[in-house]
């Protein structure tokens, strides 16, 4: 589904992290760990395309999903406002876009008690899994989620392996990044450990 | 082929340039120095003053010079900065943040020498002649495009930012310039200046050597300070290194 | 894969838009507010005289014009970069320069329309002859999209940086000047009894190539914001 080579990225003309190589298969799950700074997040934004590569190559098919730390939530429209905005921008997996799918995903979500309040009135909490009911209503097969588990309380937690256990049995894939203390558990996972460039460079220069 | 070409693009351009430029840059200040030698020789001692404006005149010899420089850069920041948006080659970033600031000099001299003729001529430092306003339209150009890069951080994005205002400025500049000569004819009748009277060749010869002195001036000046400009970037890559290790 | 289409994608876009500025309506009252502030000091500082008023006219008003749309272009796309939503839209695999274009569409009805709805009070405040006044609105009603469109490469470009406000004006008003031109002589002429309709023309030929284009580079500064 998605294979990279010796990918790296250079800002401030120095490597973010050391070159990186994986292949990732329909149905598996990769995390991507590493110390704070070493280049998580800039990984996932040149696999989603909003970075490109210094050097090294991506090879894929599949238009990703990216669920970011900024959860594109409007602090003046209500949940279901945003979400509905979300579902007829992007579209949907299914061809009815209308309210029933926009208050099953928000039920998913748990965030039902709160479906009219306005954005700034969420917790970060709440915020997290606005953002991650894009995970529900659109098709794409691979995910790239950027520390999923922020935030989110132990129901929360359960509720995003859940959809992601359906996601990995329907034969999607899913990179996602994490600092250590959570993971994803009850997952078969490949892990790629990411080394920051400067550790690197400091490394051999000592 | 294209992965050839994308790794002779991103590694191995720049010491490449550096070598290349280190050839060129000498022969490019010799010769400046001896265009402009004969240039102002010609201008300032063998062309004849003019019969209306007197010695005021040889100023033009400066000023004309600098004021086409000044929009020839700035259109060659436009294709640099097209080349560096379309094929993202690291040399070009480099090359239209160095013209940034030798565009804006010729500007700045242009509109010097410009207001000093005008003294003698108009009575005045200043006045809304159509050529002097678009050069300072252009000079606000110029801020514009080093003011943008100087607000980013990260060099490659900032340059990036730059390239792209150069072209919309580019493409914006012929417009200001054609709109800003038929505001002026609008509101002041007629333009005082040589306009349509044709140059004697005494006079002409002067004009053309140092306008191909300034150009060899910008070459030599933009290559010098771009080879700086990727040093100091790459002080950490293995090609400055070893250039370091060879020179000492 | 079921990617939405362009049309229904740029009218949520256009929808959603409008609820928010009409959530937050008392912020778009301080352009509006700021348009007749500036106007009024004209009078203030160059006398109350209304010959000379009328003469300055033109110019001031479409000053003003100018100075209250790049106040509200920094807002073009920050809170849609602040809060993420941006990075989605780009990734969302619609045109980027449609995505550009539609905020532009939104921002000169919000801004740009309430500046021509305002020109008739300016006008009489200034003292413009009669037979200027519909000639600047219909050169309002041309150039303020040119503003907007203009203004949003600008916005655009400055978006990622944390006070990119001042820069906003360096980058934009230089390339606002050929349409301060021709419309502040579209409405002088047709004061003084000249043709004005060539200043029109090429206002419009402006607005055409501007439509075209900028949404085309503003798409391209937004995708180099985000990275």
């Amino acid at each position: 589904m998605l294979s990279i080579s010796d990918l790296c990225f250079e800002r401030y003309f120095e490597r973010v992290f050391e070159p990186v190589s994986f292949d990732l298969s329909a149905g598996s799950l990769l995390l991507v760990t590493g110390s704070n700074g070493c280049g998580k997040t800039t990984l996932l934004r040149l696999l989603a395309g909003l970075l490109e590569a210094s050097e090294g190559e991506i090879h894929s098919r599949e238009h990703p999903l990216y669920a970011g730390h900024n959860p594109a939530i409007k602090d003046d429209l209500s949940v279901e406002e945003n979400i509905r905005f979300w579902m007829k921008f992007m579209g949907t997996r299914e061809t009815n876009t209308g309210t029933e799918l926009c208050q099953q995903v928000i039920e998913e979500i748990g965030l039902t008690p709160v479906a009219l309040q306005e954005g700034r009135t969420l917790s970060a909490g709440q915020r997290k899994r606005c953002s991650l009911a894009r995970l529900l209503f659109c098709d794409e097969a691979l995910w790239l989620l950027d520390e999923p588990y922020s935030n989110l309380d132990r129901e929360g937690i359960v509720m995003l392996d859940r959809i992601l256990k359906t996601h990995l049995d329907a034969g999607g894939a899913c990179i996602m990044t994490t600092h250590g203390s959570l993971r994803p558990e009850g997952f078969e996972l490949q892990e790629c450990h990411l080394i920051s460039g400067r550790e690197k460079y400091s490394g051999t220069a000592a | 082929m294209n992965r050839l070409y994308l790794f002779f693009h991103k590694t191995g351009s720049p010491p490449w340039f550096y070598r290349f430029s280190g050839y060129l840059i000498p022969w490019l200040w010799v010769t400046f120095v001896v265009l402009t030698a004969i240039g102002l020789y010609l201008g300032l001692v063998r062309a004849p003053a003019d019969y209306q404006q007197g010695e005021s005149v040889r100023i033009m010899y400066l000023h004309v010079p600098a004021a086409w420089m000044s929009m020839m850069i700035y259109g060659l920041m436009a294709v640099w900065g097209f080349i560096a948006l379309v094929w993202r080659i690291r040399i070009m970033e480099v090359l239209i943040i160095s013209s940034a600031p030798v565009g804006a000099a010729f500007t700045i001299i242009a509109l010097i020498t410009g207001s000093l003729w005008g003294r003698p001529t108009w009575g005045t430092y200043w006045v809304w002649d159509a050529r002097l306003t678009s050069e300072l339209v252009l000079l606000f150009l110029y801020f514009g495009v080093i003011a943008l890069y100087n607000a980013f951080d990260e060099p490659r994005k900032a340059a990036r930012a730059a390239s792209l205002m150069a072209i919309v400025g580019a493409i914006n500049l012929p417009i200001i310039h054609y709109s800003v000569l038929w505001w002026n004819t609008l509101h002041q009748g007629s333009s005082i200046g040589s306009s349509g009277s044709s140059i004697h060749p005494s006079m002409l010869w002067p004009l053309l050597i140092m306008a191909i002195a300034c150009k060899f001036f910008y070459g030599a000046n933009l290559l010098s300070r771009s080879r700086l400009r990727l040093l100091r970037q790459d002080h950490r890559k293995r090609w400055v290194q070893e250039l370091l290790s060879e020179e000492s | 894969m079921s990617r939405q289409s362009a049309g229904t994608a740029f009218a949520a876009l256009l929808r959603r838009d409008f609820l928010l500025a009409y959530r937050r309506r008392a912020e778009l009252l301080q352009p509006l507010v700021f348009l007749l502030v500036v106007t009024t000091l004209f009078p203030l500082g160059v006398g109350p005289s209304p010959q000379l008023l009328a003469n300055i006219a033109p110019g001031v008003i479409w000053i003003s014009a100018l100075l209250a749309t790049v106040l509200s272009l920094d807002s073009l796309f920050r809170s849609d970069y602040e809060d993420g939503t941006l990075e989605q839209m780009v990734l969302s695999g619609q045109s980027l320069a449609l995505i550009a274009l539609s905020r532009t569409v939104a921002h000169w009805l919000v801004a740009g329309l309430p500046i021509v709805l305002l020109s008739p009070l300016l006008a009489l405040w200034m003292n413009l002859p009669e037979e200027g006044m519909s000639i600047l609105i219909k050169s309002l009603v041309i150039g303020t999209p040119v503003l907007s469109l203009i203004g949003a490469i600008g916005g655009a470009l400055t978006v990622s940086l944390k006070r990119g406000g001042q820069l906003l004006s360096l980058l934009v008003f230089p390339l606002y000047v050929p349409l301060l031109i021709l419309a502040t002589s579209a409405v002088s002429s047709s004061v003084a009894g000249l043709p004005y309709t060539g200043q029109l023309g090429l206002m419009f030929a402006g607005l055409i190539a501007a439509l075209t284009l900028a949404p085309f580079a503003t798409a391209a500064a937004l995708k180099l914001s985000l990275s």
